[in-house]
């Protein structure tokens, strides 16, 4: 009986737990401008294709440095974030302020050092 | 015996039967993010045949054998593919590097070049066998490698190519091709990003992209140096951002006139050949990327850089006015001219469609399904020099 309790409390625990990260992971939740499920795809097809121009379609490099997992290693989000937003003087990467917004940079940035830039979508 | 002349003779009569394409009719369109090209009939505006297994295809450029029976793909990747374009299928394939941007091919057709940006340097082929001849590190002053663009082939057995980090042109004799002969130009200006070759072979221009300004050699005149043009084209303006980068492929050349993208503005130039100075600047939609002349010399289409890449303008050669506006769909990364008739292909990546269009009427005629389509390369460009 309470055995049963225990593990069935568990199961919704477990349930609410998963409920929850896939509701965060298909963005329903709007958090602080965190671009939307339909959004992220569009993020995705910019990086693959549009970053990709000068980055390699697979983020192994190109014009630009490569943006793997490997190669982002260590390196500081603030650091990534400002490249991306603010660009680079003096060389080819352009500012994506403009274009993108803060929270939608951030999100990228958040996919890049996961690795899950090159992800097939 | 019989079973030799069999086996030979087997996949001639065979396609016989289906017709075999004229070399001369045929072309290949990339796609970009599947690893494969499209063998199309340019003259039915049909696909032919999907070679894959190319590898890693994003900015990828084909030239052919001068008889136009093969293509040699240049990947990202490194990849260099040798395609039969009869049989429509991969004859031979190497991984020559680790990172590449495009290639070449002598006039006799006996040697393949690829320009690498890793390892920095150029890579010389035998185009029978894809057998390394020679390797060309782009070796800088400091010792570093310097990625390399920008190459073409040359009159006098040439390749020439420019060194993107190390603002230098180097000019390689390969009448000794395990041999070649190198002759380098120092300070040709910031960041050489692309380079052409003019139709008659004499002329090297390289456009600068930390910098306003082209770099210009005399091919005829290599002790004459390199030459800057159009120096300080885009004065006390605010340069735009640049979300691609521009390309000079080909010559532009309506007359006696090249037309050449503007780097961070929405602008083309246009130069005088006889003295090389600017003689207009024509406002555009947005950051060119491609400025190619049709075949007649008549007209000057452009392509644009992203967000405003949807659209494609055409410019009269002569009034140097954008006389039509064509909106194609997102993401117009290429156009070709056939050659003959007056149409020209444009391919749409993010609507997964190449266009075919009549270059008088400017109406669609036809579009050929095609994933996320990139470089459109006809067999044509066999005969043109620098292509
Ligand atoms: C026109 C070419 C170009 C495009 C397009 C481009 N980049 Fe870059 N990017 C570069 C270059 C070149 C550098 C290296 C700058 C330097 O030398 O410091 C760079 C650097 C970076 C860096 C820093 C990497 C590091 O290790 O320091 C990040 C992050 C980055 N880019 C992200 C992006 C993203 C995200 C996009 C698309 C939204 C993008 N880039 C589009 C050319 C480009």
């Amino acid at each position: 009986m309470y055995t049963h309790w225990v593990s069935s409390w568990k199961v919704y625990v477990l349930k609410s737990v998963v409920m929850f990260s896939l509701l965060l992971s298909h963005g329903l939740f709007a958090v602080a401008g965190m671009p939307d499920q339909s959004r992220q795809k569009e993020l995705r097809h910019l990086l693959k294709h549009d970053c990709g121009s000068c980055h390699g379609m697979s983020l192994k490099g190109g014009l630009g440095p490569a943006l793997t997992i490997e190669a982002l290693a260590g390196k500081a989000k603030s650091y990534l974030l400002r490249t991306i937003l603010d660009g680079r003087p003096g060389t080819p990467m352009p500012p994506w302020k403009g274009i993108l917004s803060e929270a939608e940079a951030t999100w990228l940035v958040g996919v890049l050092i996961e690795g899950k830039g090159s992800d097939e979508r | 015996m019989l079973a030799f002349v069999v086996a030979v003779m087997a996949p001639l009569l065979l396609s016989a039967c289906v017709v075999t394409p004229d070399v001369n009719d045929l072309g290949i369109v990339i796609e970009r993010a599947k690893g494969s090209v499209l063998v199309v009939d340019i003259k039915q505006h049909k696909e032919l045949a999907r070679v894959g297994g190319l590898g890693d295809l994003s900015h990828a450029s084909v030239v052919y054998s001068p008889d136009q029976r093969y293509a040699y793909v240049f990947g990202r990747d490194g990849g260099l593919t040798k395609i039969d374009m009869l049989r429509q299928g991969v004859v031979s394939r190497v991984l020559q590097a680790g990172n590449s941007i495009g290639g070449a091919i002598s006039k006799d057709g006996r040697w393949v070049a690829a320009s690498n940006y890793k390892p920095g340097g150029v890579r010389i082929f035998e185009s029978e066998t894809l057998k390394l001849v020679a390797d060309i590190p782009a070796t800088m002053a400091n010792g570093s490698l310097s990625r390399v663009v920008g190459l073409v082939d040359a009159p006098g057995s040439r390749f020439i190519f420019t060194l993107f980090d190390g603002d230098e042109i180097w000019v390689a004799d390969i009448r000794n091709p395990d041999k070649p002969r190198i002759r380098k130009f120092h300070n040709v200006g910031r960041q050489p990003y692309d380079a052409l070759i003019t139709p008659d072979g004499r002329y090297y221009i390289a456009g600068l992209f930390g910098e306003d300004g082209l770099a210009l050699l005399d091919l005829d005149n290599l002790d004459n140096g390199v030459q800057r043009i159009l120096a300080g084209y885009g004065k006390g303006e605010r340069k735009l951002p640049v979300y691609k980068m521009p390309h000079l492929e080909g010559w532009a050349e309506a007359g006696n006139y090249l037309f050449v993208p503007a780097v961070g503005a929405h602008t083309v130039l246009v130069v005088d050949r006889s003295n090389w100075q600017e003689v207009a600047r024509i406002p555009v939609h947005g950051q060119p990327v491609f400025v190619m002349a049709s075949p007649d010399g008549r007209q000057v289409w452009v392509n644009f850089a992203y967000p405003r890449n949807d659209t494609v303008q055409v410019i009269d050669a002569e009034t140097r006015k954008v006389v039509r506006e064509l909106v194609p769909g997102k993401a117009v990364l290429h156009m070709a001219f056939q050659s003959q008739e007056k149409k020209i292909w444009i391919s749409v990546r993010d609507e997964d469609r190449v266009d075919i269009y009549d270059t008088v009427s400017f109406q669609r005629l036809a579009s050929i399904p095609a994933d996320k389509p990139s470089g459109i390369f006809f067999t044509s460009r066999a005969t043109k020099i620098g292509l």
